[in-house]
């Protein structure tokens, strides 16, 4: 079954073919000046301009969540109306998931992707400057439809037909362009990064000797290329409803509203896997570091991965308990989504048996990804607890879910980001982040987010629906300590946006191997990595036993 | 020492989560049907089986981080699997799942068992009410917020039942089962009343069944779940239940009114009549969309003041009232409102906030229109 060895360990025989001297032949047909960020092929640049958009988009939803919780903070209506409340639950979401999440997962992919698998490049570099390029411009579209006579999207971000057709706003079909450059991103996206996992690992890197984040983003990926399409076969539909008379939501016309729901979460569920696969990937390859100890049950770890992701096609609908299944399909749903958490609850047990038994220091990297696994574990608890049918007509679609999600992806793939984004910047920039501000931030972000999103649990269960403006008075409470939680949670981000351009700018400088307990490839490259690196693959034939 | 205080903690813990977290208004209602009984039951069965684990693994976790922490010199092992109990930590969460669909599965069974019903209610929702229709009885009525502008805005001081309070409720006997059937008129929306455990999507072009059977008399609010447009967070629900002779004995003055208000269909009814109702059901129906002075939201929802298109064309201000206006949120009232309605809040309309028409349109003329 597993490995004999463990799948680490070759450091010392790659050292020598690192970085270095190749790099400068390159230096004179790269892209300089202003055009050197449009035009660049080089899988580090693309990987930062991923992740720089991804942090600004992270700060614009940011904003929009904290005009909600503002709005929130007491019964009444007294900052905004509610159409332009609606507006902004919406774009919170589309903007979080689709232009802070996934492209933090891909500018991570982007940069560490090649350097673990020893290659010089992705794959398919060109093809990597567009499929980024591609999302400026999507998400300009989308902002820009705020300012639209009507409004944006107002019908929240999994866009229900027909509010989202016949009764949307006119400027939906902008929505929709902005959609499909997106999904074309990340589809492109996806295929560079199997054809960059299947072609160019390094000679003697086995699949099974890949980092857990390699694999769980070769996972992501083909899940992404299984269901962007169905994304993108949805929203045409919506475009032709709205523009060309036909009715394929349009119960008046013949057409089906709960179709509708069925393609948008066979697309949807799978897309939540989607933005914590790589996390998983990240939390399996930093615990091990800072417990100084191989990632317990690696093999199983693959396994779980995989058999999550082919779970993910067949638990779509226990988001729609409430629209009426015949029961035999409400049965199988529920069925299948409580056996999910199986594969989930081995990743949470592999990774507290790494812990136990190591040499566990706890730098920021290390704090943001324990508390990943605690948090994370929560809102899988609540997973469980909506994964039971009758139960869940009493969670659906009230806070209760807005706290499920909100801790699988904010302490769960936020964090993940954040502990990848601490994890790296020394390979990244040559110097240490700053460990005073990191902890200040992580605690800040622990308090904050807990303040924030727990209290959602407790007014879900009394009884608070979803996506209203405003609210009954026994749900007062619990809305004061979520505003304040928001706003403890979203001006700490302040302090990532400082320990980051701190870092590049300067502090500690890192060596190579930035952290002591580190195996991978990367760490055999120097700090900052430079621009070309492996450009000869580091020979791993050696230690395959 | 240190052992009696991790204790003492735990203990006030779980006292702590008995008291408040579990306490009403801070988890799920018991609620007043068998139904939603089980589901509380199961929602509790769920939630200790989640503690449990949680402070197994929880607590494996920080006894680690405590005991292996390099700073109390803590050396690393190296081992990195182990089969047995990698079989066991997948084989035994499994079985605890199993254990607790068995019993789901039952309370969901019962859940979709909606035959023999005593009373069948026909559910619809509107943007932004509800319309209640007591099939075979000749008894259908909107209920609609009722909490006033002045609350919400906070010129006023809000009620108890802020937000949770409606014209008309849903009356419903006791001890009785009774039908729910949804459908939509415009968007999806969905009817919840947490006390009896029913949430179900009320969809265009589809007719969803739930049911109930409510033990005790009493007066139960919910809310539509289903992000429905602009006003979502403003359409309640709530259940009237009432001893099966109070709701007779309420049934029968409903068919009377609706018969009175029938009958005015044939006579002639002078302007100030008709702008004085006409008047109150623009305020609870119409205004949600076309604003209270008639200016509407445009361009989603147009302008009525002023609209000089629709002012110099009757016909098309009776046809899109009566008949809604395909492909846009305008819904057709044929079914929803009576003639007299109909015809005072299209004469309203034509006549308010500087309109002057001087068109006076007949309860008969509209009849003609929806018994052709
Ligand atoms: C133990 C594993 C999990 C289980 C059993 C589970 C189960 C569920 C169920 C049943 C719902 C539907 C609730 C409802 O609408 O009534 C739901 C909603 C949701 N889950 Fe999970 N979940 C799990 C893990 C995750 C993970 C890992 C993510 C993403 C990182 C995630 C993201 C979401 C999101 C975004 C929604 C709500 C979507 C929406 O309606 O806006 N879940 N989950
Ligand atoms: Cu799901």
């Amino acid at each position: 079954m597993a490995p004999k060895h463990p799948p680490k360990a070759r450091l010392e025989h790659s050292e020598n073919v690192a970085g270095g001297a190749a790099a400068d032949v390159h230096e004179a047909h790269h892209p300089s000046g202003p055009l050197r960020w449009l035009l660049t092929t080089n899988h580090k640049e693309i990987g930062t301009l991923y992740l720089v958009f991804s942090l600004t988009m992270f700060l614009i939803g940011g904003v929009m969540a904290l005009v909600v919780r503002l709005e929130l903070f007491q019964p009444g209506l007294q900052l905004v109306r509610p159409e332009f409340f609606n507006q902004m639950t919406t774009m919170h979401g589309l903007i979080m998931v689709f232009g802070a999440v996934m492209p933090g997962f891909v500018g991570l992919a982007n940069w560490m992707v090649p350097l673990q698998i020893g290659a010089p490049d992705m794959a398919l570099p060109r093809l990597n400057n567009f499929s980024f390029w591609l999302l400026p411009v999507a998400f300009l579209l989308l902002l820009s439809t705020l300012l639209m006579p009507g409004g944006g999207p107002n019908f929240g971000w999994t866009f229900y037909a027909p509010l989202s057709t016949t009764y949307s706003p006119p400027s939906t079909t902008f929505f929709i362009l902005s959609l499909h450059m997106a999904g074309i991103s990340s589809i492109l996206g996806a295929i560079n990064i199997i054809a960059t996992i299947l072609n160019l690992r390094a000679p003697g890197m086995r699949l099974m000797d890949m980092t857990l984040f390699v694999w769980t983003w070769l996972i992501t990926a083909f899940l992404l290329i299984a269901v962007m399409p169905v994304l993108a076969g949805v929203i045409t539909m919506m475009l032709l409803d709205i523009n060309f008379g036909t009715s394929f939501f349009n119960a008046a016309g013949g057409g089906d509203p709960v179709l509708f729901q069925h393609l948008f979460w066979f697309f949807g569920h799978p897309e939540v896997y989607i933005m914590i696969l790589p996390a998983f990937g990240i939390i399996s390859v930093i615990v091990p570091t800072f417990a100084r100890k191989p990632l317990f049950g690696y093999a199983s770890m693959v396994y779980a991965t995989a058999s999550i992701a082919i779970l993910s096609f067949l638990v779509w609908a226990h988001h729609m308990f409430s629209v009426g299944l015949p029961l035999i399909a409400e049965l199988f749903f529920m069925y299948t989504t409580m056996l999910i958490a199986v594969p989930t609850g081995v990743k949470v047990f592999n990774w507290i048996t790494t812990l136990f038994r190591g040499s566990i220091t706890f730098e920021t990297p290390m704090l943001f990804a324990l508390a990943f696994i605690v948090l994370f574990t929560i809102g899988g608890f609540s997973g469980l607890m909506l994964a039971i049918a009758p139960a869940d007509f009493q969670y659906h679609d009230t806070y209760f879910v807005v706290a499920h999600f909100h801790y699988v992806l904010v302490p769960g793939a936020v964090f993940s980001i954040m502990a990848a984004v601490y994890y790296w910047l020394p390979k990244w920039t040559g110097h240490y982040p700053d460990e005073r501000i990191g902890r200040w931030h992580f605690w800040l972000s622990v308090i904050g987010v807990n303040l924030l999103f727990f209290p959602m649990h407790f007014a879900g269960l009394a009884g608070m629906p979803r996506r209203i403006p405003d609210y009954a008075l026994q749900f007062a409470d619990f809305n004061m300590a979520s505003s304040i939680g928001g706003f403890l949670f979203g001006l700490s981000q302040l302090l990532f946006v400082w320990v980051v351009i701190k870092c590049i700018r300067g502090g500690v400088p890192a060596p190579a191997k930035a952290w002591d307990g580190a195996t991978d490839l990367e760490w055999s490259v120097p700090s900052p990595a430079p621009l070309h690196t492996f450009e000869t693959p580091p020979d791993l034939r050696r230690v395959a036993s | 020492m240190r052992k009696t205080y991790v204790l003492a903690a735990l203990i006030a813990g779980v006292a702590w989560l008995e008291r408040n977290a579990l306490a009403d208004g801070w988890n799920m209602p018991v609620g007043v049907t068998e139904v939603s009984r089980h589901v509380h039951g199961l929602h509790m069965t769920i939630f200790w089986i989640c503690v449990v684990i949680g402070a197994v693994v929880f607590g494996v976790m920080f006894y680690s981080l405590f005991r292996y922490r390099r700073s109390k010199g803590a050396q690393a092992a190296n081992f990195h699997e182990h089969t047995t109990v990698e079989i066991f930590w997948t084989a035994v969460p499994l079985l605890i799942l199993v254990a607790m669909a068995i019993p789901a599965t039952a309370t969901l069974r019962d859940m979709y068992d909606a035959s023999e019903a005593d009373l069948d209610v026909m559910v619809t929702g509107h943007q932004w009410r509800w319309h209640y229709d007591y099939v075979g009885e000749d008894v259908n009525y909107f209920s609609n917020l009722a909490t006033p502008r002045e609350q919400i805005d906070g010129t006023q001081a809000k009620d108890a039942n802020y937000l949770l309070e409606v014209d008309q409720p849903l009356v419903l006997p006791v001890d009785r089962k009774v039908r729910l059937l949804m459908t939509s008129s415009d968007v999806i929306h969905s009817w919840w009343v947490p006390d009896l455990a029913v949430k179900k999507d009320a969809i265009p072009g589809f007719v969803n069944e739930a049911w109930t059977r409510i033990d005790e008399p009493g007066i139960y609010r919910g809310q539509c779940a289903e992000l429905c447009g602009k006003d979502h967070g403003f359409m309640p629900v709530v259940v009237h239940a009432m001893p099966q002779e109070e709701f007779d004995a309420w049934l029968a003055e409903r068919k009377e009114e609706a018969a009175a208000a029938a009958s005015g269909v044939d006579r002639n009814w002078t302007l100030p009549e008709l702008m004085e109702r006409g008047e109150q059901v623009y305020g609870t129906i119409c205004a949600s969309c076309h604003q209270a002075e008639g200016q509407g939201l445009p361009p989603t929802f147009p302008a009525l003041v002023g609209n000089q298109a629709l002012l110099d064309d009757l016909e098309r201000h009776i046809d899109t009232v009566v008949n809604g206006v395909a492909g846009t949120p305008m819904p057709a009232f044929s079914g929803t409102l009576n003639a007299v309605d109909i015809a005072a809040v299209i004469t309203y309309e034509r006549n308010a906030w500087g309109n002057e028409t001087g068109d006076i349109i007949q309860p008969s003329t509209i009849q003609a229109q929806l018994s052709p």
